[in-house]
């Protein structure tokens, strides 16, 4: 039993990794755009199938494909905002944009579902399937990749936040829209771009997600999104630290659940625990005061 | 204008009262049923999310809770025919029972963390339904058949839904002229103002929310007699969710007649989809860039839109002469004043957040 604790837990630390990785796009958009992306989870699927099909069919290394991966997602995600989210406007501004996106994942959903098919897939390299031994349990080195991947990309994803012109223009965006437009920032342009690299970060998170996880189909989307909305709202909505912290809490818990009771009730704990939270700090754990008001 | 607001009510009323005299096909008939059904449930989504501005993705959890209260009842208690109907108030009570705790959690977060934990919520019901032992985990209920004669077998549940319908449109109405009704439609414009000028915000919107839950658990309870099956994954649905937002965003968010329109247009176009292609996904790609055209072009919805041409157009025949005949245009302003819209002026897209409640 311990032994498969300390298992589950450096599984979790580990897979927690990549949830951060999806979750930082997510989270990151929320910042900018006022808006939650639902397509969010539904394109690190068609990611993890673009991944899939670049491997079976053209025979592209899983990794080397992030270099076709990772501009596509990021050309899909600018498309999506120009013209979908940015011809919002108004009042109902951001429940709008809410249903949008989930309209534009359902629309990518039917897409797979009529390519792909119902069946789950996932994806199969040499470093999926071997194991390293590491203090006294076995390791699959496509954990361990990914979450060097996962680091290496946020730490990416930092460095241009906040050492870089346009890092500072999407911070200024984040903090106030219409001050960043009087000090002369092209809102929609970082708004886009920011949509842009939100959705692009899901590329390589896909890759890890179809590599890693038990397999993929169209629906699971739903299940993704689900987790990652969880992760960024426990984390605080708009803060990247947050979604870190709360992507490796949530996936390590629902490992060690899985352990001590049992798999079938580990969601159910994972909800729970974001309910609960809510209930004493609504703001989350790295949330402004400013997420809650209206 | 007045009048024919009436005309075209009665006409309604009319025409869904015949309709199952005249249209004997099964099929259809089953349609209307469905029909009446998602448009109970779409005003009752929209008492609450409409007036109140917060919008919940995760209704169907009312919805499951009925169907599965009442299933487990009749399935317990062996029964049939139509002494079951009398059970329909139990899915409400259930619905609403689970409404407190949840509304009571859910309600104390605002916009996008609210629609987060609707979902959230949803997710934990649809699980506890695959996964306890006596919801029947994944093969979920199902009854052998009420014992419906064929020949009658809609009439039964077209006319209470009929009857579920009538009752909720009037109950909205009822809500959408009282003093409740002002509260939540302050809430909706501004919480903070609404706070504090003394609306008792929470309490508020929780009653609306139970409301509303209550009549989605009618609802939920009705459509298990009628399918006689609930698995974890068609009643706790997530596309129920979300075509009911799409049915009260296509015909006017938060007005009273918005989504009884958007469910009369939208439920049967699903149906006639589902039947027509046999392909089921590309129901669901419809269904998404339907949503995105209304989104897009149609943001308000039909019927403020339309309103607002009609107000227009009797504008500019007003500024054309006096000779226009008077009591068409003191008829159409009487009913802009009192039409049941209140669209407040296009302020920006937020305030300050300095005004954040300190709680």
């Amino acid at each position: 039993m311990g032994r498969q604790l300390s298992e589950a837990i450096v599984d979790g630390i580990l897979a927690g990794g990549v949830y951060a990785l999806m979750a930082v796009g997510l989270t990151l958009i929320f910042g900018v755009l006022d808006i939650i992306n639902i397509a969010q989870g539904v394109l690190v699927v068609l990611a993890a199938y673009l991944s899939y099909v670049l491997s079976v069919h053209l025979h592209i290394d899983l990794f080397l494909g992030l270099f076709i991966t990772v501009p596509a997602m990021f050309v899909i995600g600018v498309a999506i905002h120009w013209a979908f989210i940015r011809p919002l406007r108004g009042r109902e501004r951001t429940s709008m944009s809410l249903l949008a996106s989930y309209a534009v994942a359902l629309i990518i959903e039917g897409v797979l579902y009529t390519i792909f098919g119902s069946n789950y897939t996932s994806l199969h390299a040499s470093y999926v399937t071997g194991a390293v031994k590491v203090f006294g349990f076995y390791l699959s080195y496509i954990y361990i990749l990914g979450f060097a991947l996962a680091v290496l990309l946020v730490l990416a994803l930092y460095y241009t936040l906040y050492r870089t012109q346009f890092g500072r223009s999407i911070r200024a965006t984040m903090q106030d829209r219409t001050a960043a437009r009087l000090i002369g920032i092209d809102v929609n342009r970082v708004a886009g771009l920011t949509f842009g690299i939100g959705v692009a970060v899901t590329a390589a998170g896909g890759m890890v997600f179809g590599a890693t996880g038990g397999g993929f189909n169209p629906n699971t989307g739903y299940d993704l999104i689900s987790r990652l909305l969880a992760i960024i709202i426990l984390g605080g909505l708009g803060s990247i630290a947050g979604a870190l912290v709360a992507a490796v809490f949530m996936i390590t818990l629902e490992g060690v659940v899985d352990v001590l009771w049992s798999p079938s009730w580990s969601v159910v704990v994972f909800y729970g625990a974001l309910v609960l939270m809510l209930v004493v700090r609504p703001q989350g754990l790295f949330g402004r005061r400013a997420a809650r008001a209206q | 204008m007045r009048t024919l607001r009436l005309a075209g009510i009665g006409v309604t009323l009319a025409v869904l009262v015949v309709f199952p005299l005249v249209v004997t096909d099964a099929l259809y008939a089953e349609f209307g049923v469905l029909t009446l059904l998602f448009v109970t449930w779409a005003v009752a989504w929209n008492l609450f999310s409409g007036y109140s501005g917060y919008i919940s993705l995760g209704h169907a959890v009312f919805f499951g809770t009925g169907a599965y209260a009442v299933g487990l009842l009749t399935e317990h208690l062996h029964l049939t025919g139509g002494q079951i109907f009398w059970l329909l108030p139990l899915g409400g009570l259930a619905g609403a029972a689970v409404a407190v705790p949840f509304g009571l959690i859910a309600l104390r977060v605002r916009r996008h963390t609210f629609v987060v934990i609707t979902i959230a919520v949803f997710f934990i019901f649809q699980l506890m339904a695959y996964n306890f032992s006596f919801t029947g985990g994944n093969s979920g209920l199902s009854t052998p058949a009420f014992f419906w004669s064929p020949a009658t077998y809609n009439n039964p549940f077209y006319y209470a839904a009929l009857i579920l319908v009538v009752g909720t449109v009037t109950l909205s109405w009822l809500v959408r002229g009282s003093r409740f009704g002002l509260q939540l439609l302050a809430i909706r414009d501004d919480e903070d103002r609404a706070r504090g000028l003394g609306v008792r915000a929470m309490r508020v919107k929780l009653s609306a929310f139970v409301i509303s839950a209550a009549i989605t658990g009618i609802v939920g309870a009705l459509w298990w007699f009628l399918i006689g099956q609930a698995l974890p994954n068609t009643v706790f649905n997530p596309a129920f969710d979300l075509s009911i937002a799409l049915m009260a965003f296509l015909g006017g968010f938060g007005t009273l007649a918005g989504p009884i329109l958007g469910g009369l247009i939208l439920e049967p176009l699903q149906q006639w989809v589902t039947i027509t292609f046999t392909n089921g996904y590309l129901g669901e790609i419809l269904l998404g860039a339907l949503f995105l055209l209304v989104i897009l072009f149609l943001p308000r919805g039909i019927i403020p839109t339309v309103r607002e041409r009609l107000t227009a157009w009797s504008a500019w025949r007003e500024r054309r002469g006096p000779q226009a005949e008077p009591a068409g245009v003191a008829g159409a302003d009487r009913g802009a004043a009192a039409g049941p819209v209140v669209t407040g002026p296009e302020t920006g897209t937020r305030s300050t957040p300095s005004a954040g409640s300190p709680r």
